[in-house]
């Protein structure tokens, strides 16, 4: 039998607040345990919670990218359940009026389009974190993370393959960072995804039933995870089985999804508003001064750069990724738009292959974007050569100082001078009269020595093009 | 609409609470009379009527995103039945 895959996603965005949602404690990663979690991220009582304006901001921000309808009264409800990462008892959440509902996003996989729509996104507070090592027979809890804001976007079930999916989750991890309201960073927990998985009979209108995969913090695991899945579903129903309807853990180290939880702990969380909260109202006037400060989106950015500056597919993608690089990129050709292409190359393979070498982000370059245009320039107008290139822009990132400064102080300049490289090469051709002979005799190979002894000559400093030329030149008179 | 005993038993296992079990059909013949008393709701036409999520009608006022707290772990924690390393000891929770 013929099987269909269908996949929804859950994705928990932190978003990129100083001050947690509800509270006035700091949201920074990494602190000492239970230092940034005060009484209101403890739910002692008699505190209220007030919500942060900055977090409906970013909501309201990233709605209007995906094309949504805003809610003008959206309501926070109490998701009630147990746990101890939770100590109220309760999770403030959205339920029947989240403040993003409605929206789409396209992504790309293989070569093809496809709008993905998402049903909602709410606002909500993470939970802190439990650690199970080490504690004599106990648990030990950082509510350090409680209280952060987190935005729940939920997709409809309309993938249907775990590439899909993670296209999906990389053009919304991309969306996210643009926007500035997410960091994206999955390491430290910022970006998680929860993926809904089942499959039917192809051609088969109703949904099968579906198992929710937990932990996928990286876009490689959401691809193996629901691979594993899809067989597994496949493997149990062939064989007389039922799928159940359960939330299993992805393992990465055995690459397998296993239960978590039993149907017979499913959870009811009997919702209701928070009494604790007034509704939120967003006017129309207040939705339009945040869609005046939207930047332009990723896919708008990538379009234009291929058109702009004929830049190919790949290479728009590339700089496009992220706003920082594309930044950087507009820069960088911002007065010399005419080396576009050349300037793609160089940061994509020069610089790329530094910042990675020594760990650093693109906004921390030492080679800042006007330098490495007028480093492009150089090049372009014949003053370096490729190589000679290479050796400025190394002095370049360890000195900090501009190109042309280097030129000048090193004497790097590529002499272009013809008369100069006509008096190299009549010497060169003169010491090699065995070379010369099997180049007249048609051994084409032997130029790229004679080449190679007039380029030692001058230093490297020789335009290695001019040098070929001028060489061929001598040979034919 | 009528409250069943195993109804009961499931509420008082989600909010946790100890009930004793003699207890449980006196707890169904009361809740099932909370609901009967709002169900006279029903009878009128809320047709037009905007569901209300809080019983102000207001809206609330947000604050501005400033960190206005300062570490009070001590203090929070000299409460706890249980600490060890800055962090609350809880019983052994795994999932």
């Amino acid at each position: 039998m013929q099987w269909e895959t269908v996949i929804g996603l859950e994705i928990h965005a932190q978003l990129a607040t100083r001050s947690k949602i509800f509270s006035g404690a700091s949201t920074a990663y990494g602190a000492e345990p239970n230092t940034q979690a005060c009484a209101v991220d403890l739910g002692l009582p008699g505190v209220l919670p007030v919500v942060n304006e900055q977090a409906i901001a970013m909501a309201v921000r990233f709605g209007l990218a995906i094309d949504a309808r805003i809610t003008p009264r959206s309501v926070f409800a109490r998701k009630n359940y147990f746990y101890p990462d939770l100590p109220k008892g309760y999770q403030i959440s959205q339920y029947e009026a989240p403040i993003v509902a409605q929206g789409r996003i396209t992504i790309d996989v293989d070569g093809a389009q496809k709008t993905i729509n998402i049903t909602r996104a709410h606002l909500e507070e993470d939970a802190g974190k439990s650690l199970h090592e080490d504690f004599h027979g106990a648990s030990g809890i950082d509510l350090n993370r409680a209280g952060t804001p987190l935005l729940e976007i939920v997709s409809e079930p309309e993938m249907r393959s775990a590439a899909e999916a993670a296209a999906y989750m990389r053009e919304i991890h991309r969306l996210v960072r643009y926007l500035g309201i997410c960091d994206g960073n999955m390491q430290e927990g910022s970006f998680r995804c929860d993926a809904n998985v089942s499959v039917r009979p192809l051609g088969q209108q109703a949904f099968g039933t579906r198992a929710e995969i937990k932990n996928l913090n990286s876009f490689r695991f959401i691809e193996r995870a629901i691979e594993f899945e899809v067989v597994r579903q496949i493997e149990l129903i062939e064989n007389g089985g039922k799928v159940v309807q359960e939330t299993r853990l992805y393992d990465p180290d055995k690459d397998e999804t296993r239960p978590l939880r039993s149907k017979e702990d499913a959870h009811d969380y009997r919702y209701f508003p928070d009494p604790d909260l007034l509704p939120v109202a967003v006017s129309a006037d207040y939705i339009e001064s945040i869609r005046a400060t939207l930047p332009e989106l990723p896919r708008a950015k990538l379009t234009r750069f291929v058109n702009e500056f004929e830049l190919s597919q790949e290479d728009a993608t590339l700089l496009a990724n992220d706003l920082e690089t594309a930044n950087y990129f507009e820069q960088a050709i911002a007065s010399r738009p005419g080396q576009a292409k050349q300037t793609a190359n160089w940061l994509s393979g020069e610089l790329f292959a530094a910042l990675n070498r020594d760990n650093l982000a693109i906004a921390a370059s030492p080679i800042k974007p006007t330098q490495l245009g007028q480093l492009v320039e150089r090049i372009v107008d014949g003053t370096l050569s490729g190589k000679l290139a290479k050796q400025v822009f190394a002095t370049m990132w360890s000195s900090g100082r501009d190109a042309d400064d280097i030129i000048a102080a090193e004497g790097l300049r590529q002499v272009s001078d013809t008369h100069l490289i006509e008096v190299a090469v009549r010497d060169i051709l003169a010491q090699n009269p065995e070379q010369v002979e099997q180049l007249r005799a048609g051994k084409d190979k032997v130029l790229g020595f004679l080449v190679g002894q007039v380029m030692k000559k001058t230093g490297g400093k020789a335009n290695p093009a001019l040098v070929n030329q001028l060489i061929k030149a001598a040979l034919a008179n | 609409m009528a409250i069943s005993n195993d109804e009961v038993t499931a509420m008082a296992r989600l909010a946790r609470l100890a009930i004793d079990p003699d207890d449980i059909p006196g707890y169904a013949e009361q809740l099932s009379g909370i609901l009967a008393f709002v169900a006279r709701m029903d009878e009128v036409d809320t047709q037009s009527v905007e569901p209300l999520a809080h019983p102000l009608d207001l809206s609330a006022r947000l604050r501005p995103d400033q960190v206005t707290e300062s570490d009070q772990r001590d203090l929070f924690q000299s409460i706890a039945p249980e600490v060890e390393r800055g962090l609350y000891l809880v019983p052994k929770v795994i999932e």
